[in-house]
């Protein structure tokens, strides 16, 4: 990959006089002693210079624009272009988070009716769109629990139960939130150990954190009598949001008895993601969390056409946990999440729940008669499913990131590997349900094919991926020695 | 199939023991435990003179996959910790039962040595997990 920075093109002088200011604006009413005297720095290129440099980079992605990318645990499903087009009509795009709430009711109406779709979706009570991303989501529930305990003076509940096949945000979430982290074990088919489950609930639980369906692809069974001994112990039910899509419009968190949830808009809703955001991790409440929600989150008053939207705050909610960040989540996502859903309707979202495990399903059957072994054989795949890979690394001596880094080669985006840690050389694999039935028939084949290989040359698959601008990066120096500083004294001469 | 030599004892959570003979032991993690994890990058270890309890999680290793807690094999107090390990956590990958031990510890109780696995047990857990 030889791509240049931007910085590090073009010449002394060169300018794109197109895109310049007609005249440059005056700035005699800036004090002398604020006024740079130095050079800006920008770069110096040409509009064809931006163009080639800006489009090469584009070809770079592997993208689901461009290839089909069963990242297990991560929903990549395709961004319908409508959401992105109407979310980006002026007059939201150019909203001024500080402008007053009389000159935004358009869009605060659209928020708010999120917040009621949401709502309904998940069987909760109320909802509120402020966490910036999943992980913020999930503090932000935890933190209502604690909040939940103090305010009825259950200061000492400070265990939360955490399966030992959860996202590692969940321990995190709760270390965060000052609570100690109870692990749980799995049984042999995949679900919670129920029988560990009352061995160590009692009157330190705060709650649990649970994700159904679980990170190994499959839904929990005995989730109302976990329900019925969490909540027996005085503790609560959280819900991550994470494996949403398996069941929208299906079945709903809040009829399975979880106090509180949070939603990645970004995976479920259709919101562009992928390296990091930006995200939302909306929030559903059942109505005992109610008065302790996060804010802004928006309220209604009146109807027809008295209808107001505002942005409750803490005199509307004074035992908030209050604000997580400067304003109310990310409104460009929340809005293409709110397009998607409406695009939807009702009758659509049960459709994604369908076909997302039926895609799921097909594939993990087709996987299966290839040979493959998948991790729980005996189970229905939820919309993601777990294939193991000892079989090919005992027999052939070629790892599970051998595989998906020659699945790159095949133009597939590898799954998620080596998670959950529980099951060896794993791959979960999540096609989503806007892939076609030649898609996923491909990948299998390419599966094949790279077993294939394995058997008669495992070194193609050491040395993958080969065809893509980047070869294998070395892992253990990328987390040992980070260098994300740009030196531009020693990359310009280069 | 990994190496689980005789003389050591060894946990179900895939520690090593070497027992020092004067009330201390020498903990690391196995042949299969590092395999397992791949590459390390970090190794977190704890103060010497740390008291802990049997089943406490004293140490982290980090791999490119994963983060593992490493768990006291018995009550005591860590002796001595294998300082080569911060900037040299390859050591556990490449000699896991030697230059990559973890920590030393002083023994409360001899008797809770009795309670580890012999390295026949822990071999039919690592064939049940490989195969």
């Amino acid at each position: 990959m030889t791509e240049q920075l931007i910085f590090e093109r073009g010449q002394p002088g060169r300018r794109a006089h197109a895109q310049a200011p007609r005249q440059a604006p005056a700035v005699d009413d800036i004090p002398a002693a604020l006024a740079r005297d130095s050079d800006i720095g920008l770069p110096e290129v040409s509009e064809m210079d931006v163009v080639r440099h800006y489009t090469r980079l584009s070809q770079l992605n592997f993208s689901i624009d461009t290839h089909f990318y069963p990242l297990g645990s991560c929903t990549m499903k395709h961004n319908p272009r409508a959401c992105n087009t109407l979310a980006s009509l002026p007059g939201f795009l150019d909203r001024h988070p500080l402008a007053p709430a009389s000159h935004g009711q358009g869009q605060m109406r659209c928020l708010y009716e999120l917040q009621e779709i949401l709502t309904e979706v998940t069987g909760m009570d109320k909802c509120s769109l402020t966490p910036m991303a999943g992980a913020q989501g999930e503090f932000t529930g935890v933190a209502m629990i604690k909040a939940y305990h103090d305010h009825r003076g259950d200061h000492h509940r400070d265990e939360i139960l955490v399966p030992d096949a959860a996202h590692g945000t969940n321990p995190a979430t709760a270390t965060m939130c000052g609570c100690r982290v109870i692990e749980l074990p799995t049984d042999a088919d995949g679900d919670v150990d129920i029988a560990a489950l009352r061995e160590k609930v009692s009157e330190r639980t705060a709650g649990i954190m649970l994700t159904n369906p679980s990170t190994l692809g499959v839904f929990e069974q005995d989730i109302l009598e976990i329900a019925d001994i969490v909540h027996g112990a005085g503790g609560l039910l959280y819900y991550d949001g994470a494996n949403l899509n398996a069941i929208l419009g299906k079945i709903r968190p809040g009829d399975m008895g979880f106090d509180v949830i949070h939603m990645n808009l970004h995976k479920t809703f259709s919101t562009p993601h992928g390296g990091g955001g930006p995200g939302s991790g909306a929030l559903g409440v059942g109505s005992h969390l109610r008065k302790f929600m996060p804010i802004p989150t928006i309220g209604r008053r009146g109807d027809g056409a008295a209808t107001r939207y505002y942005w409750m705050t803490e005199a509307d909610l004074p035992h908030t946990i209050g604000r997580l960040s400067a304003f109310m989540g990310n409104t460009g996502v929340l809005m293409r999440a709110y397009i998607y859903a409406r695009l939807l309707g009702r009758d659509g979202m049960t459709r994604v729940a369908e076909y997302a495990t039926l895609n799921s399903n097909y594939l993990m059957a087709r996987l299966k008669d290839a040979g493959f072994e998948v991790a729980f054989p005996d189970r229905r795949a939820s919309h993601e499913f777990i294939v193991t890979l000892k079989r090919e690394k005992s027999q052939f001596g070629v790892t599970a990131a051998d595989f998906a880094k020659r699945l790159l080669d095949y133009g597939f985006h590898a799954p998620t590997i080596y998670f959950p840690l529980l099951v060896p050389e794993c791959f979960l694999i999540e096609p989503t349900e806007t892939e076609s039935r030649e898609t996923l028939d491909a990948f299998v084949e390419a599966m094949v094919a790279i077993r294939e290989e394995a058997r008669a040359d495992p070194e193609t698959l050491r040395q993958a991926p080969t065809s893509l601008p980047a070869r294998r990066f070395d892992e253990v120096a990328a987390a040992k020695r980070l260098d994300l500083a740009y030196d531009a004294g020693s990359s310009a001469a280069a | 199939m990994s190496d689980v030599p005789k003389e050591l004892s060894y946990t179900k959570t895939h520690e090593w023991i070497g027992n020092d003979g004067d009330g201390t032991i020498t903990v690391g993690i196995t042949d299969h435990a590092q395999a397992s994890l791949g590459d390390l990058v970090f190794v977190e270890l704890p103060e010497a003179g740390k008291k802990v309890g049997a089943g406490d999680a004293v140490a982290v290793v980090e791999s490119v996959k994963a983060a593992s807690d490493i768990y006291a094999p018995v009550a005591g107090e860590v002796a001595e910790v294998n300082e080569q390990l911060e900037d040299a956590p390859e050591l556990v990958n490449e000699d896991p039962f030697g230059e990559g031990w973890l920590f030393k510890m002083q023994v409360d109780d001899a008797d809770a040595l009795d309670t580890l696995l012999d390295a026949d047990t822990y071999e039919g857990i690592v064939e049940d997990e490989e195969d």
